[in-house]
């Protein structure tokens, strides 16, 4: 802003404006979402909840830049989104880690690929996987690490590639219990060191209650947003505490209703 | 180490059982078409180092030999010369792929061997229809291998590399070629294997030196010591080749677990 006034617009890192999404499917079309609204603001951890089929992955992809809007208007500061970029990081389900590189290259690769420094490189790549706690494992391949260690080296990967909107997608989904537990605590220590700005996809209503400063629940046939409701609880927070309780029947509600 | 030197063992016990039931079958025999076993090793001594028969083969081994090395690593490095640039072209260039992977599918069922006449015809009789054998014996498993292993990468690396900041056109060497190298690095493997089946049938038409132009030529003479001695040697250098070969991926393929 030229007069240096800070509108309420300017904060808005994302916004997603009638956003429809059409595929089609052995000559069918599928509509995959339909008139999506959405805005996020910078620092937010934003958690998108809903069966599966209802467009959680479609809206991630399109933000990422790996699929175009069939409708409607995707910008991050006010700039359209047209391809994928460093600024939107994607953590995948799958981890979608290079094999043949090493975690720190892994961690490295973003900087490295983008023509940073040598010196620079290291000392990132250094920093993140530390803060991973991976330290031990810099030499490792993909192939040695378990599922949450892999996730951790994805995770450590956008950071390091300055990411300033994470998008996550179920990126916990395979894990077991106790390691998804482990990295959710992880996740929410590092974002609120660095406030990044989060979109994390899940379909389980307790990660997103655990996680989230809002969260947006979608419904199926097509995908729609049918809400976005803040959670004010303060953290850590609680899953066996009452209010944590009435969230989760609350959203199970929202969920339910649009079945 | 123990287990080193158990695993070496067992690997020697079938060899040993072999050349003992060799041994047994045949020394000592008035007649018998195939020599006993300390006979062949006399021969390969004779042909390596000379000093048994001063004959006419008497230390020609290292030329031949020297011949048949060159030819297999001369037509195999040509074929990887061509057929892995080729190969990368055709599975990652729409266009190349539609212009030549239908041909060169067309001519790959055709044996190697059948190309032998044609060679001869066209190469005339000598070393260059080996060399040519050699290089069309090397040239089809490169090429298949590397268009697969381009053609095969995972498309969540793609994305991966996207959203990292990789240029398109740096996409090639940063994401599809080092996905790509375990199957290449399989097809140099097979290449190899092959360019040592094919040089001896190459070798074996009227060429002069080389380990397939003495076996042949010692048949003919009824001197089967040295055919044999001629068949191990090309054993153990095929043997030899491929166990550079293997440790070389073992080196450069740490990190894939079909390798490491
Ligand atoms: N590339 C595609 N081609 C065809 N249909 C697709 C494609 N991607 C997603 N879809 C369809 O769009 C709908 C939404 O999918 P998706 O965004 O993956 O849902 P979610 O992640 O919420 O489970 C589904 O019906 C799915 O089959
Ligand atoms: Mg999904």
């Amino acid at each position: 802003m030229a007069d240096g006034m800070i509108t309420s617009a300017a904060l808005n890192i994302l916004d997603i404006t009638g956003v429809t999404k059409r595929f089609s499917f052995n000559g069918e079309p599928i509509v995959a979402l339909e008139g999506a609204n959405l805005t996020v603001r910078k620092g937010e951890f934003v958690c998108l909840i809903g069966p599966s089929g209802c467009g959680k992955s479609t809206l991630l992809r399109m933000i990422a830049g790996f699929e175009t809007p069939s409708e409607g208007r995707l910008s991050m500061w006010g700039a359209p989104v047209s391809v994928p970029g460093p600024d939107r990081g994607m953590v995948f389900q799958d981890y979608g880690l290079f094999p043949w590189l090493s975690v720190a290259r892994n961690v490295g690769f973003g900087p490295a690929a983008r023509g940073r420094p040598r010196a620079e490189v290291e000392a990132t790549t250094k920093r993140f996987v530390d803060m991973v706690g991976l330290t031990r494992f810099a030499d490792a391949y993909p192939h040695q690490l378990s599922g949450g260690m892999k996730q951790r080296v994805a995770i450590a990967r956008v950071l390091a590639n300055e990411a300033e909107v994470v998008l996550m997608d179920e990126p916990f989904g395979a894990l077991d219990a106790m390691t998804r537990e482990n990295l959710q605590r992880e996740l929410l220590e590092i974002w609120e060191r660095t406030r990044l700005t989060v979109l994390f996809v899940t379909h389980a209503i307790e990660e997103a209650i655990l996680l989230a400063d809002r969260i947006v629940v979608m419904s199926p046939g097509p995908g729609r947003i049918v809400a976005d409701e803040r959670v004010s609880l303060p953290r850590p927070r609680d899953p066996t505490d009452p209010e944590f309780n009435a969230l989760r029947r609350r959203f199970s509600a929202l969920l339910g209703s649009h079945h | 180490m123990p287990v080193r030197g158990r695993a070496l063992g067992l690997a020697l016990a079938a060899p040993l059982i072999f050349l003992a039931f060799w041994h047994l079958s045949t020394a000592g025999r008035s007649f018998s078409l195939i020599p006993p076993p300390l006979e062949v090793g006399r021969q390969l001594w004779d042909l390596a180092f000379g000093g048994v028969w001063d004959d006419l083969y008497s230390a020609t081994l290292p030329e031949h030999a020297l011949a048949s090395v060159g030819r297999v690593y001369g037509g195999f490095l040509l074929a990887a010369a061509l057929a892995l640039p080729l190969g990368m072209l055709i599975g990652r260039v729409a266009l190349v792929r539609s212009l030549l992977d239908p041909t060169l599918q067309l001519l790959r069922p055709i044996p190697v061997t059948a190309w032998l006449p044609l060679a001869m015809i066209v190469f005339g009789i000598g070393p260059r229809s080996a060399f040519f054998l050699v290089f069309l014996g090397a040239f089809y498993p490169i090429l298949v291998n590397t268009i697969f292993g381009v053609r095969s990468v995972d498309g969540r690396l793609f994305e991966a590399a996207a959203m990292l900041g990789v240029s398109p056109s740096a996409v090639f060497w940063k994401v599809v070629l080092p996905a790509a190298l375990p199957s290449i690095f399989t097809g140099l493997r097979l290449g190899l294997g092959f360019a040592w089946v094919v040089i001896v049938v190459g070798e074996m038409t009227g060429v002069q030196t080389g380990l397939g132009a003495i076996i042949m030529e010692a048949r003919q003479l009824s001197r089967t010591e040295i055919v044999i001695s001629g068949m191990v040697v090309i054993g153990l250098l095929g043997f030899l080749s491929d166990a550079l070969v293997q440790a070389l991926g073992r080196r450069l393929l740490r990190w894939s677990p079909q390798h490491g």
